[in-house]
């Protein structure tokens, strides 16, 4: 019994949310899913048994090894430039994951200082910020991604910068209505109090409370923005060949679903299941983060 | 009586409304002495809270201070800039809140909020070493292992102290305590208003104790400040106002309370309501409710002197008490 009240004196709020997500078995496994998808990302020039830009069109459009053409130097076959599959997709993660990395990461920056100055300063801060926010979401996300490639031409450097542009309002939005509400608290009060400046007080009182909300969206926005980088790369906006992409890999075995279903199908399952394991490991921290939900369990 | 702290005259806030300009602080006079406790009595809403929250310079916007002045060590508040201001708040000035538990932030350490109290105001000290000092100070077992602890951690008596260690960090001159031992049981506010009293003693703080609960003036404050919609009505040294208070509302607020020594006597609530603070006259604010008033009442009144260091805002001060 004493050992348990000084465990619970312990823990912080954080290693409370990380125990309760310990018990969500859905959350745990989709979290490994995502982690693989991670390390393969991270390890693909090790990982990948063949070079993915090597052509050879001998093996143009070969099953995977289930099929009658099958070879296990290919397991899940070539495009149709002979290309490893197995290979481009590995490659394809690095770039799905780095640029969903990349987008969320910097526009959960941008959009939680917007949102903090936005809900503490108000005033013309607050309108400004508001009125930005409100013009980006009228804007079709896939619409406003594609003029901005447009201008700026295609590349991963650029699909960053088009995404960022429009994504940090997500996070903007959550971190002004949670600041709104931190703003009226007694510690905001007791700070000014004390002599803190608005500076200290957003990013030291304010800031601690809106981050749980912060990291939920993220990982929610991480799965949309995957799918975003597909759909620009689907379209040739996006990564140029020959790097591998899982959008580009789509659209480029479009002309064989018949012949070679492979070439599409298996880069858009490979789509379906990472941006469904962060959907659902994401699920599992908005739980897990959220206590409110867990008052009686 | 010592040169004055603080000083307040004329202080005047208001607040737009849709029904017009409303004054939560009316012509408030006072003066808190160095190392003096001051009691600060009057029912919800009678601009007790407001007052000091102006002598803050924390009312927030579209209040503001219309008039009067607050000089704090010889300086004006009122002229400070606000960088200035900013600086003498928690450095000099400090508030202690009614509920600690929210006045004190979820997502940070007790040890991380008293050590940046101390850097806000750069003060020379060890952050951490400082920090164990304060909590045990203000009687809190283990102090060193509880710094890392997060409020909801602790009782609440022990963050209604660790919540008066931060106030005090920063060594101030002045603490506003709002209400600060509403919410504790018996035992935990004596122990919080026995620290305030040691700390008076020690620094020579000065304390303005803003309560509903009489009893708690009569102990620890040797003198009270009574107000009564937005103004002060009456004060002077403690004793002499429970005994024969000088203005009505001020014995209708004894009347109503029970005595220990005679607990068969019938308690006298006040009649009728506190009037319509929208549609105030120049007259007095009590007379609707008075037994006392008079046809003069309808004029201003002014907080006059009555009697040994007493002020009492009532034309008949004198027939109050028999």
């Amino acid at each position: 019994m004493s050992a348990s009240f000084a465990e619970a004196a312990a823990v912080s709020p954080a290693g409370l949310a990380m125990a309760r997500l310990a018990g969500n078995r859905t959350a745990v496994v989709a979290l490994g899913i995502v982690l693989l998808f991670l390390l393969l990302a991270l390890l693909a020039p090790w990982v990948a048994p063949q070079d993915p830009s090597d052509v050879d069109l001998f093996r143009r459009l070969q099953g995977p090894v289930w099929a009658a053409d099958g070879d296990w130097a290919f397991p899940l076959g070539c495009d149709a430039l002979g290309r490893d599959i197995l290979s481009r997709l590995i490659h394809g993660a690095r770039v799905s994951l780095s640029v969903a990395a990349m987008v969320v990461g910097i526009a959960a920056v941008i959009g939680t200082m917007a949102g903090l100055a936005a809900g503490y300063l108000r005033g013309w801060t607050d309108i400004l910020v508001s009125r930005l926010v409100d013009t980006l979401l009228g804007f079709p996300y896939l619409v406003f991604a594609i003029g901005l490639m447009a201008m700026m031409g295609p590349g991963l450097h650029n699909i960053v910068v088009a995404l960022v542009l429009k994504e940090w309002v997500f996070t903007c939005r959550v971190v002004r209505g949670e600041t709104l509400a931190a703003r009226e608290q007694d510690y905001v009060e007791a700070a000014r109090a004390l002599g803190c400046g608005p500076v200290h007080i957003m990013l030291r009182e304010i800031l601690p409370n809106v981050l749980s909300p912060v990291l939920v969206v993220a990982t929610f926005r991480m799965a949309y923005v995957i799918i975003l980088e597909a759909s620009l790369s689907f379209l040739g906006l996006g990564v140029q060949p020959p790097t591998a992409s899982w959008g580009s890999m789509v659209a480029s075995g479009r002309d064989f679903l018949v012949d070679a279903w492979w070439v599409s199908t298996l880069p858009g399952l490979a789509i379906l299941l990472l941006v469904l394991a962060i959907n659902l490991a994401s699920q599992g921290l908005r739980d897990a983060f959220d206590p409110r939900l867990h008052q009686s369990a | 009586m010592s040169t004055a702290l603080l000083r307040v005259r004329g202080l005047r806030t208001v607040f737009p409304t849709r029904r017009g300009l409303l004054a939560a602080a009316d012509g408030v006079d006072f003066d808190i002495a160095e190392g003096e406790a001051l009691g600060v009595v009057g029912e919800s809403g009678s601009g007790k809270s407001v007052t000091f929250l102006s002598v803050l310079g924390l009312v927030r916007p579209p209040g503001r201070i219309e008039a009067g002045s607050i000089v704090f060590q010889g300086r004006n508040l009122g002229d400070l800039p606000a960088q200035e201001m900013r600086a003498l708040r928690g450095r000099m000035l400090a508030l202690a809140m009614q509920d600690a538990l929210s006045a004190l932030n979820p997502a940070l350490t007790i040890g991380t909020q008293i050590a940046e109290t101390l850097r806000a105001h750069a003060i020379p000290v060890d952050p951490s070493a400082e920090a164990v000092r304060l909590l045990a100070r203000v009687g809190i077992p283990d102090a060193a292992r509880r710094l890392g602890d997060y409020p909801h951690q602790f009782s609440g008596g022990m963050r209604q102290r660790a919540m008066i260690a931060i106030a005090l960090a920063a060594r101030p001159k002045l603490l506003v305590a709002d209400e600060p031992t509403t919410a504790l049981d018996v035992t935990i506010r004596a122990q919080v208003l026995d620290l305030l009293d040691e700390m008076r003693a020690e620094q020579g703080l000065a304390v303005a104790m803003i309560t509903h609960d009489l009893a708690v003036v009569a102990e620890r404050c040797p003198r009270v400040m009574v107000m009564y919609a937005w103004q002060v009505v009456e004060c002077g040294p403690t004793a002499a106002v429970i005994a024969g208070p000088r203005h009505p509302y001020t014995r209708g607020l004894l009347d109503s309370l029970p005595r220990l020594d005679d607990p068969d006597r019938r308690l006298h609530p006040i009649p009728g309501q506190v009037p319509d603070l929208a549609r105030l006259d120049a007259g007095c604010r009590f007379r609707n409710r008075c037994d006392l008033a008079i046809a003069a009442c309808a004029e201003p009144i002014a907080l006059a002197p009555a009697g040994e260091a007493r002020r009492s805002r009532c034309l008949r001060a004198a027939e109050v008490s028999p």
